[in-house]
């Protein structure tokens, strides 16, 4: 049996993982102080770095979005049911008693079926929901210009954005932990900076 | 055109203003030597003989003055079309000018208002001086309805000081354009001492800092009351019975109505160089930040006036006095209980445009605190916005049966005023009578309050109002009373805040549960083996 490392995560890929977790971990300390969860900066610097992460992480995703199309990786969020109880079982039973894991990585399988669950979850409802009703706040302003404050209110707005700060926040947890289940606590980790995946033939 | 274009446009005009008032009020001030003048060689026995002499030449500013506020006293709200001025509108300091004419009339525009036979057609009253005089020599004496001394006199009687007439020639020959000290020898003593009536105009800002005052600051803009209240014919613009809530126009350009008694006038509807910031303009006065305190500049403001217990005297049988340690006086018999402040925090309120103000004619509701000057506005009004007051505390007569406020004759040497007699029985019987009101002849004490606009004293911008004053949680919070709208870092859903926390928590604990059945499993596996 050979170890082969395989480059899994591009350059692009790991900068754009990489970024988006620095704005995310700034925007979830500034989001909550905004929300009045605690006191740190101040409300006003809170707002400003918020939303100076906020046009950063959309500039990102933009080019994100570009980049999935052109180099077909959109595919790697395809989602199926197939295999997803096979996770289930791994991380309730298999996990704790040296079981296999069920999901090898390839470069054109990077996710396992639960992983691109979570991050079809996190790009396709999260994300637009978040910086969906981010957008609406920050242009508040405009709203009677296009005849929209008869329909929304801020309130409500909030409420979806403090919804998906939630939602996010626990993704992120979870998220977190879950890198730890590797063959070692910081393999994937690992992976996710170099790039590489040990690969065993 | 974008914003940013109008934005840019409009700060150049703005400084074009800026600059074309700082030259108007320097290199072209003067055209004429008044004290070249044959008509001002004088010397003038009265005030009204100035006034002649001043009227030869502009034989135009009589009539224009008559027909201002600072001459009628009585104005329509352009608002509630309601009759107010001083003449009509209640408030909760000294009461009304009605029967206490030649102590009040010392801030009249005019000369000898001493009761209510005073001709308001006679342009030679009009007093020019008041306004017009800039070698701060001028003054209308306190109790003299409306003039200066024409002779020495003792003031206070049997105090020994003889108060010397002022030069009424030589003021003649240097008037000139009104200063901080005309505008302020009545509105910064308005209630009848400095500092008393508004909480943000008093004698500080004769010569402020910019840090009291960003505009007047002889350190600064070095501005004065009328670069803003600019006059038009001799009107003053802006105006506490009907102040423009939003002013809609903006920037007041050369070919506007040259009214800018407001800030957007000079600074526009969107000033700030943050767009967030200007984002709060359509629901915040201009005012609301950038006055975080008034009394700021060292006088303490009157902040209740409690007339009820007013009339005790002393054990020695003489009326009673008694000073604070700071020297203010917190119990007079002749006016009550008062109560004092400096650097005070605003109340704020929605503010719509419109004023409900009390006349004294008014019915009154008595079950409950009278606020005299309620201001309209709501957070669903689109055209409200929120504005700082100073809320003054009051208790003061009324008539319990006709339910009406009452004029109190409180100035003169007959027997019934109150400040000679201490009898409010008479006094206001006295009172109602000059003003040919009904009055039962029973009187009690009602609680008021009464809203002063905040909108004076605006601080530097490094002293506005930090958003964390606001958008907070405490109940210190600056707008903790106004619950009417949606803030953020203010409001939230308890229960959308429970099951979030919930979820994160779950999430985190979850994690370090898992971590630790591995932990332990995999120890005893290696145990095992």
């Amino acid at each position: 049996m050979s170890t082969e490392r395989v480059m899994i995560y591009k350059r692009f890929e790991r900068f754009w993982h990489w970024s988006q977790a620095i704005l995310i971990i700034g925007m979830m300390i500034t989001g909550f102080e905004i929300h009045g969860t605690y006191s740190l900066l101040g409300f006003g610097r809170a707002v400003e770095l918020h939303t100076l992460f906020a046009w950063t992480v959309l500039t990102l995703w933009a080019f994100t979005i570009v980049w999935q199309f052109t180099t077909g990786e959109w595919r790697q969020y395809l989602p199926g049911l197939r295999n997803v109880d096979a996770m289930i079982r791994y991380y309730l039973y298999g996990i704790f008693h040296g079981g296999k894991h069920p999901f090898n990585k390839t470069v054109l399988q990077k996710h396992n079926p639960l992983q691109r669950l979570a991050y079809l979850a996190f790009l396709a409802l999260m994300g637009p929901m978040i910086w969906g009703s981010g957008l609406f706040y920050l242009f508040y302003n405009q709203w009677p210009r296009f005849g929209l404050d008869a329909y929304i209110s801020l309130e409500w707005v909030a409420f979806v954005h403090v919804v998906g700060a939630f939602t996010i926040t626990t993704f992120f947890f979870v998220h977190v932990y879950l890198t730890t289940t590797g063959p070692t606590l910081l393999t994937h980790i690992r992976s996710m900076i170099t790039g590489y995946d040990d690969h065993e033939h | 055109m974008s914003g940013d274009a109008v934005k840019a446009i409009s700060r150049v005009f703005g400084w074009l203003l800026f600059l074309s008032l700082c030259l108007g009020s320097a290199a072209f001030a003067r055209t004429t030597d008044h004290s070249t003048l044959d008509a001002l060689q004088g010397p003038f026995k009265t005030g009204p003989d100035v006034t002649k002499a001043c009227l030869s030449c502009h034989n135009k500013a009589g009539h224009q003055v008559m027909k201002s506020v600072h001459w009628t006293w009585d104005k329509i709200s352009p608002t509630t079309g309601k009759r107010l001025g001083k003449k009509f509108a209640a408030n909760n300091f000294c009461g009304s000018p009605l029967s206490n004419e030649p102590r009040c009339t010392s801030c009249h525009a005019g000369y000898g208002w001493r009761d209510n036979t005073f001709d308001f057609t006679q342009q030679d009253n009009v007093d020019c001086l008041a306004c017009h005089d800039t070698t701060s020599t001028y003054k209308k004496i306190a109790t003299d309805a409306g003039h200066p001394l024409y002779e020495p006199r003792e003031i206070p009687p049997g105090s020994g000081k003889i108060v010397q007439p002022p030069n009424l020639a030589k003021i003649a020959q240097q008037v000139g354009k009104p200063g901080r000290n005309n505008c302020g020898a009545c509105h910064f003593n308005g209630g009848g001492g400095d500092a008393v009536k508004h909480g943000d105009l008093d004698s500080s800002l004769i010569k402020p800092s910019k840090s009291l005052d960003v505009h007047m600051g002889v350190d600064g803009q070095n501005m004065v009351c009328a670069d803003c209240h600019t006059f038009n014919d001799h009107q003053p613009s802006g105006s506490r019975y009907a102040v423009r809530a939003t002013d809609s126009h903006g920037i007041d350009l050369p070919k506007d109505d040259h009214d800018r008694a407001t800030c957007e006038s000079c600074h526009s509807a969107t000033p700030h160089k943050k767009d967030k910031l200007n984002d709060h303009t359509n629901r915040v006065a201009c005012q609301s930040c950038h006055i975080p305190e008034f009394a700021r500049g060292g006088i303490a403001t009157k902040m209740l006036w409690d007339w009820s217990t007013g009339g005790k005297r002393g054990p020695d049988g003489k009326p009673l006095y008694i000073n604070d340690d700071h020297g203010h006086l917190i119990y007079s018999a002749e006016k009550g209980d008062f109560k004092y402040a400096e650097n005070v925090r605003p109340e704020y309120k929605w503010y719509n445009g419109v004023v409900h103000q009390i006349a004294i004619t008014d019915k009154i509701d008595d079950s409950r605190i009278l606020e005299i000057n309620r201001v309209e506005g709501s957070a669903s009004d689109a055209n409200a916005r929120i504005w700082p007051f100073k809320v003054m505390h009051g208790k003061q007569p009324y008539d319990t049966v006709n339910k009406t406020l009452v004029v109190n004759h409180v100035f003169g040497k007959d027997d019934t005023a109150f400040w000679t007699n201490f009898d409010y029985a008479k006094a206001i019987q006295a009172g109602m009578d000059y003003a040919g009101l009904p009055y039962s002849g029973k009187f009690g004490f009602i609680e008021t309050r009464m809203n002063w606009f905040i909108t004076h004293m605006v601080a530097p911008k490094e002293k506005a109002v930090p958003c964390g004053e606001c958008h907070t949680k405490s109940d210190e919070g600056r707008l903790a009373g106004l619950t009417d709208f949606y803030m953020p870092g203010r409001d939230a859903k308890p229960w959308l805040d429970f099951i979030g926390w919930a979820a994160v928590v779950m999430a985190i604990f979850g994690g370090l549960a898992h971590a630790a059945v591995r932990i332990t499993i995999a120890r005893r596996n290696r145990r095992a083996s």
